[in-house]
């Protein structure tokens, strides 16, 4: 099928392409939008933070570190916040601390540009309360995880299961926060999930 | 509740739509938005021809490898420690889904929006063995409380009024609050999340399985079908038997066609894909899952002139396009498929006897096969649902018998024909003002309640025609 967005092979100058296109689709899905470094991430997120509240809920991911995250989750729960790395020896405590946080954040594993979606394999160590519990989300997107669309998204869950690697117990597609047009077709955002998201996409050079 | 909604007569449930001024102003205006949404996001996406017959091919082929399919899936979900239920009746999957309750000592059941379990009726069906069932989605949970069936297969709750909704939720719930939709929308929040946390039964519908892995693809706009599969510890899917598709490249176009043609949107908040239970040392998810797949009818229209018919991905475009349902709203229809899929579906699902009228309740104007997004050509569906009344089931009514057989003996005769065109205008001479009639007699008065109808001309055709005739020959 010719379909502009399916369109496969990615050279950087298309990558930042789809930025653009995924920083659009935000304003259609209710969601603030944010570009970054991988220098300036920290900044970016505590800001982000600052405006959502000080409890913090947050997956085991490798990359915290690699993003400079760690330290500042380190210096958030010096300066007196409240910041939970999913922990699976906690059991359903992590959902109790996810339901009270005020912000859940996630690293996007696959994100499409088109409908504004962050793809989220959810684990052992990246429970699915992180994103939705809490009121306010925060996606961080790794440039080179932005793909066009769905179709790319699909093909890879499809080969890696052809593979034989085991498909997640949970993919979430998220596109902005949780809404509803049940009252009289009014769109009311923040219904079940979250009430608020933002997405900061970080330039990882990849 | 099942398929069937209420026992008051077609005619009767008609005239009720007709007369609810709020509910058909608020069906054309949702109808309005939805079908332009639908419009938008199909000409954004590019293509939408080459997508709708994509998606024809794909649930084509499913149907006629449904059984491998099924195998398929249930062999996988088995793989990642589901149980896997095959339900012949309504009868089988409730008594199935009731037993896996009271063997869990479940005492609440949170259910996120499925079509599949109103069909099936399965909310009484738990009530009966003392579990409390809390519907999640905002439109159903209204109507939950208000003790109300659905009126449209997306957006159910559609001919309630805000100040209908106020009402319910204080009378029901304490609300205190106006009739702004985003307090509304709070307080169900608000009053929900309780009843997440503290449920141990999920239970879900599936919009898609995925046979290659046993992933059941949920598609929601609010969150709950997130919260109905991360929160609880025992976790029941119920599907249609149809409601599958071979491998995730296949579920990528499905989806894409569904959000569009359903919403209008590229993808809804939430696409949720969920297999079997929780892995080992995940703390969400369920450590019980359960897979019913319900037939209740759907093998009996497999191999069919009416196959297609279960190609339906459940987006509700026909019915926002159909002039019929535009006019008499949801209920009318009886069932809880409404509009044009409705008509073809109901029937076939729960045979003819008791909803006959309904593939009588189109124009035949084509607008739903022109919007479904699999091409299902359903006003031909229609076409052949009304023949098979007529001339199988022998079911048309004695007025219409008695009427067909006295207008061939009359047509079929010129001197009776020609007679009484032009009786007809001097008999309807009583009931005729200004060229019009419109409090018409017998037959007529169904049409004239609602419009005019134009008099009977003052020359017949034949005649004009003869005369222009003649006028051509000077």
């Amino acid at each position: 099928m010719e379909c502009a967005a399916t369109v496969a092979g990615i050279g950087r100058m298309q990558q930042d392409e789809l930025v653009d296109v995924l920083e659009k689709q935000c304003k259609a899905i209710h969601t603030d939008f944010k570009r970054t470094t991988i220098a300036e991430l920290p900044q970016t997120v505590e800001e982000t933070v600052a405006v959502y509240g000080k409890k913090i809920i947050t997956a085991k991911d490798d990359r915290n570190e690699k993003f400079g995250l760690d330290l500042l989750f380190d210096r958030l729960r010096t300066g007196g916040e409240e910041v939970h790395v999913w922990d699976s020896k906690a059991g359903k405590e992590n959902q109790i601390i996810a339901e009270r946080a005020d912000v859940g954040i996630n690293f996007s594993d696959i994100t499409l540009a088109e409908s504004g979606t962050v793809t989220l394999f959810n684990n052992k160590d990246n429970g699915r309360s992180i994103s939705l519990l809490p009121e306010n989300f925060i996606a961080i997107i790794p440039k080179s995880t932005i793909v066009p669309r769905m179709t790319q998204a699909a093909k890879q869950i499809h080969e890696a299961h052809e593979q034989g690697h085991m498909v997640s117990s949970c993919i979430s597609f998220i596109s902005g926060p949780s809404n509803s047009a049940d009252i009289e077709m009014n769109l009311i955002v923040g219904v079940h999930g979250p009430v608020r998201a933002t997405y900061i996409v970080v330039d990882d050079g990849d | 509740m099942g398929l069937q909604i209420g026992d008051t007569s077609f005619k009767d449930r008609v005239q009720e739509g007709l007369k609810n001024d709020f509910m058909r102003q608020a069906v054309s205006s949702a109808q309005g938005r939805l079908r332009n949404g639908r419009l938008s996001a199909a000409e954004e996406l590019g293509d939408w021809e080459d997508w709708r017959t994509l998606g024809e091919e794909i649930r084509t082929h499913t149907m006629e490898n449904l059984d491998f399919y099924l195998q398929q899936l249930s062999e996988q979900v088995e793989n990642r420690g589901g149980n896997v239920f095959f339900a012949e009746t309504a009868e089988e999957a409730n008594e199935y889904i009731k037993n896996v309750v009271k063997k869990k000592n479940g005492r609440k059941v949170a259910k996120s929006k499925s079509m599949v379990t109103e069909e099936i009726g399965l909310n009484e069906a738990l009530e009966d063995v003392g579990a409390e069932v809390v519907e999640t989605d905002l439109g159903e949970w209204i109507l939950q409380l208000d003790e109300d069936p659905p009126s449209h297969i997306v957006a159910p709750a559609l001919h309630k009024n805000r100040q209908q909704i106020q009402e319910t939720f204080e009378n029901k719930k304490g609300y205190q609050k106006t009739d702004k939709p985003e307090e509304l929308a709070l307080f169900a929040r608000e009053q929900l999340r309780k009843e997440f946390l503290s449920a141990d039964i999920g239970i879900t519908g599936c919009n898609f399985a995925v046979a290659e892995s046993g992933a059941v693809t949920l598609v929601t706009n609010e969150g709950n079908a997130r919260l109905v599969t991360a929160l609880p510890d025992t976790q029941i899917t119920v599907m249609g038997m149809e409601r599958i598709v071979p491998t995730w490249e296949e579920l990528d176009v499905l989806v894409s066609l569904l959000t569009r043609a359903a919403v209008g949107q590229k993808l809804t908040s939430y696409v949720t894909s969920v297999t079997g239970k929780r892995l080992e040392e995940e703390i969400d998810g369920p450590d019980d899952y359960h897979l019913v797949i319900v037939d209740n009818g759907r093998s009996k229209i497999l191999g069919t002139e009416f196959q297609s018919a279960l190609h339906c991905i459940r987006c509700a475009a026909c019915i926002n396009v159909c002039p019929v349902y535009r006019h008499v709203g949801g209920h009318a229809y009886g069932s809880i498929y409404p509009g044009p899929i409705g008509a073809v579906l109901t029937p076939l699902l729960d045979g003819y006897e008791d909803h006959k009228e309904l593939p009588y309740a189109s124009t035949l104007c084509a607008a739903c096969t022109e919007a479904c997004p699999v091409k299902i050509p359903l006003h031909e569906q229609l076409i052949r649902h009304r023949e098979i009344i007529v001339e199988k089931e022998n079911m048309a009514p004695t007025g219409e018998k008695v009427a067909m057989k006295g207008y061939a003996n009359w047509a079929s005769n010129p001197a009776a024909y020609k007679m009484s065109a032009k009786m007809a205008r001097m008999a309807l001479k009583p009931w005729t003002k200004h060229e019009k009639i419109s409090n018409g007699p017998g037959p007529l008065k169904g049409w004239t309640d609602v419009r005019d109808f134009p008099a009977p001309s003052k020359q017949s055709f034949r005649a004009w025609f003869k005369e222009r005739q003649k006028g051509e020959q000077t």
